[in-house]
C-alpha cells in the first residue's frame, strides 16, 4: 500500500466522525457567535452589534453572575481538592472495612443532581428542616440556610462538595496507589515519620491527579446549573444566580439572543481562566 | 493522561444526550402530530362541505396543549368528553409545564411547527409574546365573537385581530383574608393603606402572622405591585400608553412606586411569616385557611385551590382590594382568563373553531363549572357567576357593579419584564430599597420591549 492509498483510506474514517462534528459543534458554535449579535425570536432576527454584550455587562441582574460564579468555583474547587486529597490518604491507608469507606464517599456522585438538590432544600429548610431541627436539639438556632442571601451561595456550595467529593477522592486515590512502593521504604529506611511521607513523597508525586481534580471541579464549578436550579432558582432575589442559571432564564423569556451571547461570553470566561490555570499546573508536574 | 480520556467520555456522553434527546422529540412528534393527521385528513375534507349544525359522520381527534395547575384542565376534560358525545371530537391532551418553563416550551415548540392543533395559554402580554399573526388563526370574523366582551377581546387580540376565547373566568388581584380571624380580632376591611398597616399590627400583636410570604414560590412575590394598578390607572389615567410608550417609568411615578414601597414596608415592619423564604404557594394557603396567616396578597384563583383542599374553611376566606392612601379610591385589578388558541399551522381548523364555538356555548360553560367555579366574573355575555359562588367571589361583586375594577398592566400594555418576581424578591428581603427595586425593573422591561420591536424603545 503506498503512502498516498493509506492516506485515503484513514481520511475515509475520520469522515462520519467529522460530519458529526463539524454539524453538531463547529456549525453551531459560528452560528451561535452570530446569532448573539442579534435580537432573535428563532424565526427572525435583527443585527443589532454587541449590544447583548453590553447589556450583559452593564445590567446589575446580569452582572452579578460573573461574581458568583467565580465565588462558587473557587469554594468548590478549593475544598474539593483538599477535602478529597485528606479523604484519599486515609482511604489508601490500612484501616478496617476500606472498601467499605471508600464505596460510601463514592455514592453520592452516582446519585442524580437535581434528587440531591431537591432532597438537601427540604433538609435545610428554616423551621421544619432535619439540619435545623437538630440544631435547635443541643440549643443552636440554625440560620436559614438557602434563604439567608449572604449564606445561600455557600450552602449550595456545600451541597456540591458533598456530592463531588467522591469522584475526586477516586482520581486522588489512582494517582497515590500509583506512586511505587520503594519511596515509602527509602523512606521509612531513613527513619522518616508519617507525616513526612505524605508531605515529602504523598504530595508531590500525587499532583498529576490534583491537577486533574483543580481542572475538572473549577471548570465544573463555573458552568454549574443543575444544582442551583434544583435549589434556589437563583434567588432570594438574584443572591445565587450564576452565569449558567442567568443564561437560562433569559432563554425562557424569550431573549434568544441576549442568552446566546451570555453563553458566548461564558465560554470565553471557561477559556480564559481555565487554559492559563492547565498550562501553569501542568508546568509543575513532575516525573514519577 | 487522565484528562484526556475524561475529555473523551464527556464528549461520549453529550452525543449520546444528543442523540436521544432526538429520537424523544420524535416520538413526541408522532403521537402528537401524525395521529390525529393519519385519521383526520380525509373526513375533514367531506364534512367541510357540510352544514355546519350536522354532525360529522367519522370521529375527528384533535391535540390541545395545556398546563395541569388548577382546575382549568380539569374542567376542560369535563368539555372535551361532552364534547365527543355532541360533535364527534375528540380531544387529546397534551401537557405542558406551567409558568415560565411552559413559556419556553410554547415558543419552541410554535418556532419548531410543532404546536398542538389548539394551545390554552394566558392573554395579555405573555400571547403578545408569541407573534400571534404569524401563528395563530384569526378568529375575528367568526359569528361567537359578539359573545365576548370587549375588555377581554382586547386581551387576546393583535393589530385589531382576534385570536382567542376564554376559558374560565376573570380572577382579581387582591388582599385574601381570614374572615373568622377578622371578627376574632374585632378588625374590619381596610379602605386605606394606613388602615391596613394598623389592622397588621394588631394582628401580629396578637402573635399570628400579619400578612403571609410565599417567596419560594418566586411568582407570589408581585401582588402588591401588580394588584396595585387600579389604584395607578385611578390616580393617573395616561400611565399605561407613557409606560408601553417608553415615557413614564415605575421609579418616577409615584403611584406606581406605591407597590414596591408596600413590598418593602411589609418586610420592614416584620409582617411576614419567619420562613417566608421557604413557604411556597400551598403552605401559605393552608396557613390561610386555618387562620395561622390572616392577610395574603394574592389572585383569587386561590379561591379553587382552597376550595379544594379546605372545602370546610372556604366560607371564612374573603379579598379586598390593595389600598390605596385614598379612601375614595378603592377598587380592583383584574386578569383576563387564559384563553384558547387555533394553531394555523393545524390541519384540523374547522374542528377546532367548532369545539372553541362549543366551550364558550352555554352547554359547554355548564360542563366547564362543573369541575371549575368561578373566582370571578365572566367575560361571555350571558354567563352569569351562579349563586353558590363561594363568599370571596361575592365580595368582588360589588365592586364590578359599581365599576371599580381595572385591568392587570400586563393585559393593556405587552411590556412584562421577566425579572420582576426576583427584582420583588430583593425589595421584599431588604438587599433592595424599594427605589432601587423600581428603578432596576424600568431596566428590565427594556429587553422586552425591545425584543418585541416596540416603537420608543
Amino acid at each position: 500500500m503506498t503512502l498516498s492509498q493509506k492516506k485515503m483510506y484513514s481520511l475515509f474514517f475520520l469522515l462520519p466522525a467529522g460530519i458529526i462534528y463539524f454539524t453538531f459543534y463547529l456549525l453551531p458554535t459560528v452560528m451561535s457567535l452570530f446569532f448573539s449579535m442579534t435580537r432573535w425570536t428563532l424565526t427572525k432576527w435583527t443585527y443589532i452589534g454587541f449590544e447583548n454584550y453590553q447589556m450583559f455587562f452593564e445590567e446589575t441582574s446580569l452582572r452579578i453572575g460573573f461574581r458568583n460564579t467565580l465565588i462558587y468555583a473557587v469554594v468548590t474547587c478549593g475544598l474539593k481538592v483538599i477535602l478529597a486529597l485528606l479523604l484519599a490518604t486515609l482511604l489508601t491507608s490500612k484501616i478496617w472495612f476500606k472498601d467499605y469507606f471508600r464505596s460510601m464517599v463514592f455514592f453520592p456522585t452516582l446519585l442524580s443532581t437535581i434528587a440531591v438538590g431537591i432532597a438537601f432544600s427540604t433538609m435545610m429548610h428554616p423551621t421544619q428542616g432535619v439540619i435545623n431541627t437538630a440544631l435547635a436539639a443541643i440549643g443552636i438556632p440554625g440560620p436559614d440556610w438557602l434563604g439567608n442571601t449572604k449564606l445561600a451561595l455557600f450552602s449550595v456550595a456545600f451541597i456540591d462538595v458533598w456530592k463531588g467529593v467522591g469522584i475526586a477522592t477516586v482520581i486522588y486515590i489512582a494517582g497515590i496507589m500509583s506512586i511505587p512502593q520503594h519511596y515509602y521504604e527509602a523512606l521509612r529506611i531513613d527513619g522518616g515519620s508519617k507525616f513526612r511521607s505524605f508531605w515529602h513523597i504523598t504530595l508531590p508525586l500525587s499532583r498529576p491527579a490534583m491537577n486533574s481534580v483543580i481542572i475538572l471541579s473549577f471548570i465544573g464549578g463555573l458552568r454549574t446549573f443543575d444544582l442551583i436550579w434544583a435549589t434556589t432558582r437563583g434567588g432570594p432575589g438574584f443572591s445565587t444566580d450564576l452565569i449558567a442559571s442567568i443564561i437560562y432564564k433569559q432563554y425562557q423569556a424569550g431573549f434568544y439572543g441576549l442568552a446566546t451571547a451570555g453563553n458566548v461570553i461564558l465560554f470565553i470566561g471557561i477559556s480564559v481562566l481555565a487554559f492559563p490555570l492547565y498550562m501553569f499546573l501542568n508546568r509543575r508536574e513532575v516525573e514519577l | 493522561m487522565n484528562q484526556n480520556k475524561f475529555l473523551a467520555m464527556l464528549s461520549c456522553a453529550a452525543l449520546l444526550t444528543v442523540v436521544t434527546a432526538g429520537c424523544s422529540q420524535g416520538q413526541t412528534q408522532t403521537t402528537g402530530g401524525t395521529t390525529p393527521a393519519t385519521t383526520d385528513t380525509k373526513p375533514a375534507q367531506t364534512t367541510d362541505s357540510k352544514p355546519a349544525d350536522s354532525k360529522p359522520a367519522e370521529m375527528k381527534t384533535l391535540t390541545l396543549l395545556t398546563g395541569t395547575t388548577g382546575t382549568a384542565y380539569p374542567a376542560l376534560q369535563a368539555v372535551a368528553a361532552d364534547a365527543e358525545k355532541k360533535l364527534n371530537i375528540k380531544i387529546k391532551f397534551d401537557i405542558k409545564p406551567d409558568g415560565t418553563e411552559g413559556d419556553n416550551l410554547v415558543k419552541t415548540r410554535l418556532a419548531t411547527g410543532e404546536m398542538s392543533d389548539i394551545l390554552f395559554y394566558n392573554s395579555g402580554s405573555l400571547f403578545q409574546a408569541l407573534n400571534p399573526e404569524e401563528n395563530f388563526v384569526e378568529l375575528t370574523k367568526e359569528a361567537y365573537m359578539d359573545k365576548l366582551l370587549d375588555s377581554f377581546k382586547q386581551t387576546v387580540s393583535s393589530n385589531g385581530k382576534v385570536y382567542g376565547v376564554p376559558a374560565g373566568s376573570s380572577n382579581v388581584g387582591g388582599i385574601m383574608y381570614n374572615k373568622r380571624v377578622y371578627s376574632e380580632l374585632g378588625l374590619s376591611v381596610p379602605k386605606t393603606w394606613a388602615e391596613f398597616i394598623a389592622n397588621s399590627d394588631k394582628i401580629k400583636a396578637s402573635g399570628k402572622t400579619a400578612v403571609i410570604g410565599s417567596y419560594k414560590t418566586t411568582w407570589t412575590s408581585q401582588l402588591y405591585v401588580l394588584g396595585n394598578e387600579f389604584n395607578v390607572q385611578a390616580q393617573d389615567a395616561s400611565f399605561v400608553q407613557n409606560y408601553t410608550g417608553n415615557k413614564a417609568k415605575f421609579a418616577t411615578t409615584p403611584a406606581a412606586l406605591r407597590g414596591f414601597e408596600m413590598t418593602a414596608e411589609t418586610f420592614a415592619k416584620g409582617y411576614m411569616n419567619k420562613d417566608f423564604l421557604a413557604t411556597t404557594y400551598d403552605n401559605a394557603l393552608k396557613m390561610l385557611a386555618e387562620g395561622t396567616g390572616v392577610q395574603y396578597p394574592m389572585l383569587t384563583s386561590a379561591v379553587d385551590a382552597l376550595a379544594a383542599n379546605y372545602p370546610d374553611k372556604i366560607k371564612d376566606i374573603g379579598v379586598f382590594p390593595i389600598p390605596s392612601d385614598n379612601a375614595s379610591i378603592n377598587g380592583f385589578t383584574v386578569w383576563m382568563p387564559n384563553a384558547l388558541y387555533i394553531n394555523k399551522k393545524s390541519k384540523n381548523v374547522d374542528a377546532a373553531k367548532k369545539f372553541l364555538d362549543y366551550l364558550i356555548s352555554p352547554d359547554g360553560m355548564k360542563a366547564y363549572m362543573s369541575k371549575s367555579k368561578a373566582n370571578g366574573p365572566y367575560v361571555i355575555k350571558g354567563i352569569n357567576v351562579p349563586d353558590d359562588a363561594y363568599d370571596a367571589i361575592k365580595d368582588m361583586q360589588t365592586y364590578f357593579d359599581a365599576g371599580k375594577t381595572a385591568p392587570a398592566l400586563e393585559f393593556v400594555s405587552p411590556v412584562k419584564g421577566p425579572n420582576l418576581e426576583s427584582i420583588l424578591i430583593e425589595v421584599g428581603t431588604g438587599q433592595k430599597s424599594a427605589a432601587d427595586g423600581a428603578a432596576d425593573y424600568d431596566k428590565d422591561v427594556k429587553k422586552q420591549a425591545q425584543q418585541l420591536n416596540l416603537t420608543g424603545w
